[in-house]
């Protein structure tokens, strides 16, 4: 039978509020197929979301679901897990939820290596607020907040995360589905913090304003430039800022928080 | 009977920890204590004081209003405490100018204490001299109180408070304050 | 209080006091002068099979004792205004939510950094209205020792109840004072558990409505799956945008804490029996002074009685109306400028009331002699 994710899918939610081109629709149905593929239930999950476009997803996940304030997910996720190990614990944030206002937080729980799954979509831009910039809009991209383009540089949330000690970051776009769908499953089952980051299409705000009138112009451009390591490695600096680099790009099994909670617990009893 | 102490000077000198063991011994008596605390941000330097107030009724006020004995370790903190009426006053005559009257007592301690081994067992003497100068705590009191805190540390401790009583001694105008 | 007395800090009786109604999660940054809670959590907690965790600061502090919470474990956190401040972002979301929780605010001089060692009274108002939106809250002050452990109790008790966060607003004062305690026995004192939900998981709903306004709550990881958000939801947790959903869950949000409200307030009297013309109304650390004002006066020969607001938030109104109408002079000592707790007195006696208040803000107590000068005793 095909692994479709449906029974995850809080039907009467539909139909969804996201715009025509988004990519959270797709990013939303590769993790729910994940669920399905490691027989996750709705009792032993819980999603923790943010404010944003990606944030809302939780309305559409028939799981658990703690939906809260704009950038605090993971410290959420971060109380929900430290005392309940046994609850898969999936945490949805965009760029200005995951990285910028709740920057602090992400390096923290990838610091502290809790056992979560991070899935930042990035969108490059505040999709809901009205495409304003973030901390991952490009350099002289244009916004809202920025009409003669962005002067501020922008992070990049993959290399945040192995900087700060994640055991696992991957990063995918929206057009490499089977991609996504491994770094989601791979992510899901590795203890300690994981993070994928999926680059995906905003048509409406931040496409427009960059030349990329429609989504599928951005998912052409994603085709164009999405690299993996190994050929990312080989390309010149001005080669490597036009490309997306795709792909597992960190995998270790250093001890997750309550695994080092427990070794430290056992010299106070 | 209600007495009060002020054991006064700078971060880092023990006087949150001498006034709690003043307060746990008079407790094992049946007192009731309050023990405040007033410091700054310096948790090493700066001025710093511990009150303690023992009482047989219930202690409402959980201010000093009357001091009974006052220890200063700094001369700022003699400084706003010598012209207090009717107190027994002790200092530690290295770090503060000489005071004269009767009510005043002055020891090198810190020296006495690095002497024994450890600076930090100035507050224990102070307490030992207290104890054998006024009726306030008994000497047996204290000397549960640091042999169930101090543990291995506790030999140097009682050591440290049989100096401040011997001080004390040595003075011929022992006399009770009641 | 079978247990033996010994010399206990405030602070420590109130981590004593959570562990003792069951908390076993504790989350925070350590911040003068609160942090020998957050100390002694890290050494007990573990123990018995708890969780300590400090987190990177104190809205990440709130954020994760919610989430554990809703796993269904008693929570808590502790700060001083510093630290408040930036909690009051997800002790919204813990009120929308209908998460128990228990927040100790050890207050400190400010605004700002202040002064970090000292003692204050001046968030009544920042722990009522501190938050954006319309909403109720539950806050406690203690006086003494025993307080701080008891009405620790009390705050686990009544966020669990009320599903409702609880704010125990200490003091610098009591929060560092040691004075004698015995800990209770286990069972010596009444401690409560959330409602939990009795019909099936598929018809559960987090917010159900209920004649008395308060919902049973199931934990993640039961057989109950539920969603909880920040938005406004109506009884099955998901946004919701309709006025009349929004107009039912603020009425929520206020109702439960009004129709509970004698279960809710505390205060206590001294000296208050032969309606003494001098009338100290009091909270925290300042009930101390008072009480020792009101023997002065008493001793001077002026009948005088203290009215000590354990609860300060919802305002204990009829007892204050009740003890404070007869008074021919009611005397208000709050460590702060404003009189925050004066205000609502006043509101309450009337502009033409003879309310003296005696302020002080400069990180000293109020001793007695402050509170006889507005007497002229």
């Amino acid at each position: 039978m095909a692994i479709t994710g449906e029974k995850f899918l809080k039907k009467d939610s539909l139909p969804h509020m996201w715009c025509q081109g988004c990519g959270n629709g797709v990013a939303l149905s590769s993790l729910l197929r994940s669920f399905e593929r490691l027989k996750y239930t709705p009792q032993d999950t819980v999603i923790v979301s943010g404010i944003g476009c990606w944030g809302k997803a939780d309305d559409y996940i028939a799981t658990n679901a703690l939906h809260v304030t704009h950038g605090r997910a993971l410290p959420f996720a971060t109380g929900v897990k430290a005392v309940n190990p046994d609850l898969h614990v999936v945490v949805l944030m965009g760029d200005g939820d995951g990285v910028t206002i709740g920057g602090n937080h992400f390096i923290h729980a990838a610091r502290r290596n809790i056992d979560l799954t991070a899935i930042v979509v990035n969108n490059y831009n505040y999709g809901m607020t009205g495409g304003q910039f973030s901390a991952t809009t490009p350099a002289d991209s244009i916004t809202s907040t920025t009409a003669y383009g962005n002067p501020e540089r922008d992070f990049d949330i993959c290399t945040l995360a192995e900087a700060a000690g994640a055991n696992f970051v991957g990063r995918s776009t929206i057009y490499h589905g089977r991609l996504m769908d491994n770094l989601i499953k791979e992510a899901l089952s590795k203890k300690g913090f994981s993070l994928v980051e999926i680059i995906s299409p905003c048509p409406t705000h931040f496409g427009r304003k960059n030349k990329m009138k429609t989504a599928v112009d951005m998912l052409n451009l994603y085709k164009q430039n999405g690299v993996t390591k190994d050929k990312y490695e080989k390309m010149s600096p001005s080669e490597q800022s036009n490309a997306i680099l795709i792909g597992k790009l960190v995998d270790k099994d250093a001890p997750d928080f309550n695994t080092r909670y427990e070794e430290i617990r056992q010299k106070a009893i | 009977m209600r007495k009060e102490v002020i054991l006064a000077g700078s971060g880092g000198q023990g006087l949150v920890l001498g006034g709690v063991i003043l307060g746990e011994a008079a407790m094992l008596e049946g007192k009731n204590v309050v023990q405040t605390q007033s410091y700054g941000i310096a948790t090493r330097g700066g001025f710093s004081q511990s009150e303690v107030i023992i009482s047989d009724e219930e202690i409402i006020f959980q201010q000093v209003e009357k001091a009974d004995v006052i220890l200063t370790l700094t001369q700022e903190t003699m400084d706003m405490y010598k012209d207090t009426p009717d107190a027994v006053i002790l200092y530690d005559s290295d770090l503060i100018e000489a005071q004269s009257g009767p009510q005043f007592h002055g020891y090198p301690f810190t020296k006495m204490a690095i002497e024994l081994g450890n600076a930090g067992t100035l507050n224990v003497i102070a307490l030992g001299f207290i104890s054998a100068l006024t009726n306030i705590v008994t000497l047996d009191s204290l000397r549960t109180v640091l042999t169930n805190r101090f543990g291995k540390k506790a030999a140097l401790n009682l050591k440290a408070l049989q100096k401040g009583v011997d001080l004390a001694s040595s003075l011929n105008q022992k006399e009770a304050i009641s | 209080m079978s247990r033996t007395p010994i010399l206990m800090q405030g602070n420590q009786a109130i981590a004593e006091g959570a562990i003792y109604a069951g908390a076993r999660f504790f989350a925070g940054y350590p911040i003068t002068p609160s942090s020998e809670i957050a100390e002694e959590c890290s050494k007990k907690l573990p123990k018995i099979g708890g969780v300590y965790m400090q987190m990177e600061d104190e809205i990440a502090s709130v954020g994760a004792i919610v989430g554990a919470s809703l796993t269904g474990v008693k929570s808590f956190t502790a700060t001083s205004g510093p630290g408040f401040s930036l909690m009051q972002e997800n002790l919204g979301m813990a009120i929308m939510g209908e998460v128990p929780c228990v927040i100790i605010n050890v207050q400190r001089s400010g605004p700002s950094t202040g002064l970090a060692t000292k003692p204050s009274q001046s968030d009544v108002m920042q722990i009522k209205w501190g938050r954006h939106g319309d909403q109720a809250i539950i806050a406690l002050a203690p006086a003494s020792v025993e307080e701080c452990f008891l009405l620790t109790v009390k705050a686990f008790n009544m966020s669990e109840k009320f599903r409702v966060p609880v704010i125990l607003a200490a003091d610098e004062i009591v929060g560092h004072m040691r004075e004698n305690f015995a800990l209770p026995e286990p069972g010596e004192v009444e401690v409560v558990d959330r409602k939990k939900p009795e019909v099936s998981p598929d018809e559960y709903r987090p917010f159900e409505p209920q004649a008395d306004y308060v919902s049973p709550l199931a934990s993640y990881g039961s057989e109950y799956v539920f969603h909880i958000t920040s938005s406004m939801c109506g009884p099955e947790g998901f946004s919701n945008n309709d006025a009349e959903i929004a107009t039912w869950k603020i009425d929520q949000l206020h109702k439960k804490l009004e129709v509970h409200r004698d279960e809710i307030v505390e205060t206590k009297t001294f000296l208050m029996d032969d309606e003494p013309e001098i009338v100290f109304i009091t909270f925290g650390a300042t009930t101390r002074v008072a009480r020792a004002a009101a023997i002065a006066a008493r001793e001077a020969g002026t009948k005088a009685g203290v009215l000590q607001l354990v609860t300060i938030w919802p305002f204990p109104e009829l007892e204050v109306i009740k003890y404070g109408s007869n008074a021919k002079t009611i005397v208000v000592p709050e460590m702060n400028y404003s009189g925050q707790i004066a205000e609502e007195i006043q509101r309450l006696l009337g502009y033409n009331a003879d309310i003296r208040r005696v302020n002080k803000y400069n990180g000293e107590v109020i001793t007695p002699q402050d509170i006889m000068k507005v007497l002229s005793l």
